[in-house]
């Protein structure tokens, strides 16, 4: 009984968790940019779907749709607004580029994160579920909707392998995270790729907000927390592996789990912190790191 | 006629004009002069803006400083409100009382709702011999230090129930409506990791078997947890009647998938946000079902005070009063009554007066607890003074069941709880 609780409850988590991670490492596998400010658009994508729920009424299909479409604009956002011109800069050092990049995310997180609350307060917010009630899997009454959140997870993570691996687009994408010049050389422009790249980033961050504000809920709090806990699997998983954040999201989850329903919930996210740390140690470049 | 004429004739005018607006201006500056030597009483407020309850503190304050001013202020002497926001961090706030003391020159604070933010202030209010009043933290810690130290900790004054008797009263609550009305026997408890629940936790532990509901186990989980599942799954394999709650900073999570998750076991106890007009909409309606402990509600009229101060917030702010809205609100108006009471705005002086206060206010008849208590400057609780609620959740509405001579509902549980399983 409690072995099926862990597998069914870890599996939902972690699958949220895979899901939030891939967009992050695929930004840093294409573009070299670690986005600090991906909790910060996660939680906007929550909190637009709230609003639409919540002050204006619409359904909750409506809603989460919303709440993706904010993910995707805000993301752009971030890319044509902070990202891109700084990229592109004269006066910033090729070598201080990456630095850069990283301080204005950040710095772009907080502002998102600093509007939200004045808006809308740091009240914790969540998502009226798609799907409503619970049912019986192996004896664990289960939420219908944390089985649709692990299913819609998987359905999106297997729509971007299609895409990468079996679209001329996908493999453009492919092809600039491994040599951007080479790429370049044949005659695609990469700063399509990268636009390109960050849409579809887009696209995962809001879903993976918007399930995440069904399942558990977010607060402008959350920000700091879900771009660390995206940064940590990503480590974990290797910088730039898709493949490998899949592993780490499932190792955490199942860590985190298992913490909570074993030890105690109080002491759930240490382990997995601890794994981290071993791993820096052993093996810095993470589980399938390519660099 | 020639334009340098007019000029000229006008001159004398003009003279005569700026002469007499001079006389003006120098009769305005007297007489603002005049008032200045009335000094206004000034009062800081410090508070997190951003959170619903925090953000209700400076709300409830300025609603009675305006009520004072509009009869006439003290002795001619204006109220005035000033606000700080210190993002619920005791660093920040340390610099907010520094700075409203030394360079606004208040004359006594109003701080915080959060215990750990109110523990660090304390010494400081020491310090600078400011008085400090919480409308909103809980933690017996405050007013135990008042204990240890009386000269240097007199200044704080707790305007909000300790833990202690907090958890006395969900456990009155308890006996009343699960205890006596639905023969309940067992209990959970489950409480967030905070300065605020740890004398919670241990009274609920003495006074619920006192109630007659027996604990069967005791969860606290970091205020951090987002994932409540392993939590509900534990609380329900031990199959109590009910879960004793302590939760506030930890926000709409347990509440929320309480009702996803469909757990079949009632929550009453404390659950802070609970009493914020705006959860029903922050859990998209979760909540329905959820008893939770409070000292005033939106249609209880605790005292005669109540019911319009409520209207007259949600008049003005569009919104209802969180719990420290309530009592921010009372805190002004007794701390001008002390200070009335003393003739003076000296902290030590307005210490003693505090010290004899009894005022009804929004919440209660106010009085606070001697200097020879374990916990001096606490509010005095129980029939007579402040007795306490227990509302539930309905349909979107706060409904209060407890006690019977104030209820305007009754208990009612959403369909997937099921009451008496574990007989």
């Amino acid at each position: 009984m409690l072995i099926w609780q862990i597998l069914i409850d870890g599996f939902a988590v972690s699958a949220l968790y895979a899901l939030g991670a891939t967009g992050f490492t695929l930004i840093f596998g294409v573009s070299g940019v670690l986005n600090l400010s991906h909790g910060a658009l996660m939680v906007a994508a929550v909190v637009a779907a709230w609003v639409a729920g919540g002050e204006w009424g619409v359904s909750s299909h409506l809603g989460a749709i919303f709440g993706v479409l904010v993910g995707f604009v805000m993301s752009l956002l971030t890319y044509f607004a902070v990202v891109r011109p700084l990229q592109q800069s004269s006066k910033i050092r090729e070598e201080e580029k990456e630095i850069f990049i990283l301080t204005a995310t950040l710095l772009w997180g907080i502002m998102i994160s600093e509007l939200i609350a004045y808006l809308y307060t740091n009240n914790a917010k969540t998502v009226l579920p798609i799907v409503e009630g619970v049912v019986m899997l192996a004896g664990v009454r289960t939420p219908a909707n944390e089985v649709f959140t692990s299913v819609i997870c998987w359905l999106v993570i297997g729509l971007l392998w299609l895409l990468v691996n079996r679209t001329r687009a996908g493999k453009a994408v492919l092809a600039a995270s491994m040599n951007p010049r080479g790429v370049t050389l044949l005659g695609v422009e990469l700063s399509w790729i990268y636009v390109g790249v960050w849409a579809v980033y887009g696209m995962l961050v809001g879903i993976a907000g918007v399930l995440l504000g069904m399942f558990l809920g977010v607060s402008s709090y959350s920000v700091g927390p879900l771009t660390a806990s995206a940064f940590s699997i990503v480590v974990l998983g290797g910088l730039g592996s898709v493949s490998g954040s899949l592993i780490a999201a499932y190792v955490v989850g199942y860590l985190e789990t298992m913490t909570a329903y074993l030890v105690s919930p109080a002491y759930r996210t240490i382990p997995a912190l601890l794994l981290l740390v071993i791993v820096m140690y052993v093996r810095p470049r993470g589980l399938l790191g390519r660099r | 006629m020639k334009l340098s004429d007019v000029r000229c004739a006008g001159a004398p005018i003009l003279t005569a004009a700026l002469v007499a607006g001079a006389a003006v201006l120098a009769a305005m500056i007297g007489s603002a002069a005049q008032a200045q030597t009335k000094e206004p009483i000034r009062i800081g407020v410090i508070s997190e803006a951003q959170a619903v309850a925090g953000s209700s503190i400076p709300l409830g304050a300025q609603i009675a400083a305006d009520e004072i001013n509009a009869s006439g202020g003290v002795d001619g002497r204006k109220v005035e409100i000033i606000s700080y926001d210190d993002h619920s961090s005791s660093a920040e706030a340390v610099r907010a009382f520094q700075r409203a003391v030394n360079e606004d020159h208040v004359h006594a604070v109003i701080a915080s709702y959060v215990s750990e933010v109110v523990l660090a202030l304390e010494p400081w209010a020491g310090r600078l011999k400011t008085v400090m009043v919480t409308p909103g933290a809980a933690s017996d810690v405050i007013t135990q230090n008042i204990a240890k130290d009386y000269e240097h900790n007199k200044y704080t004054f707790d305007g909000y129930l300790t833990s202690t008797s907090i958890a006395q009263l969900v456990c009155d609550a308890a006996k009343d409506l699960l205890v006596d009305d639905l023969k309940m026997r067992t209990a959970v408890i489950m409480s967030e990791d905070a300065a605020w629940t740890t004398p919670l936790d241990a009274r609920y532990e003495t006074c619920l078997p006192e109630a007659g509901l027996k604990v069967l186990d005791h969860i606290r989980f970091s205020p951090d947890t987002t994932d409540f599942t392993p939590i509900f799954n534990k609380i329900e394999s031990v199959k109590p009647d009910v879960i004793i709650t302590g939760i506030s900073h930890v926000g709409t999570q347990p509440t929320v998938q309480w009702k996803s998750q469909q757990v079949p076991i009632p929550m009453l106890g404390v659950s802070s946000q609970a009493s914020n007009s705006t959860f029903w909409k922050d859990t998209n309606g979760a909540t329905e079902g959820v008893l939770y402990n409070a000292v005033s509600g939106p249609d209880v009229a605790v005292t005669p005070k109540t019911l319009s101060f409520v209207a007259e917030f949600q008049k003005r702010f569009g919104n209802l009063p969180s719990y420290c809205g309530y009592t921010a609100y009372d805190v002004v108006y007794y701390l001008i009554d002390a200070i009335r009471r003393a003739g003076s705005t000296d902290g030590d002086r307005l210490v003693d007066a505090l010290e004899k206060t009894d005022w009804v206010g929004t919440i209660g008849r106010v009085q606070f607890m001697g200097k020879d208590t374990p916990n001096p400057h606490s509010l005095k609780v129980g029939k007579g003074t402040i007795a306490g609620l227990m509302l539930q959740w309905q349909n979107g509405k706060q409904v209060n069941l407890w006690p019977r001579e104030v209820a305007n509902g009754k208990l009612r549980f959403p369909p997937f709880i099921k009451v008496g399983s574990a007989d």
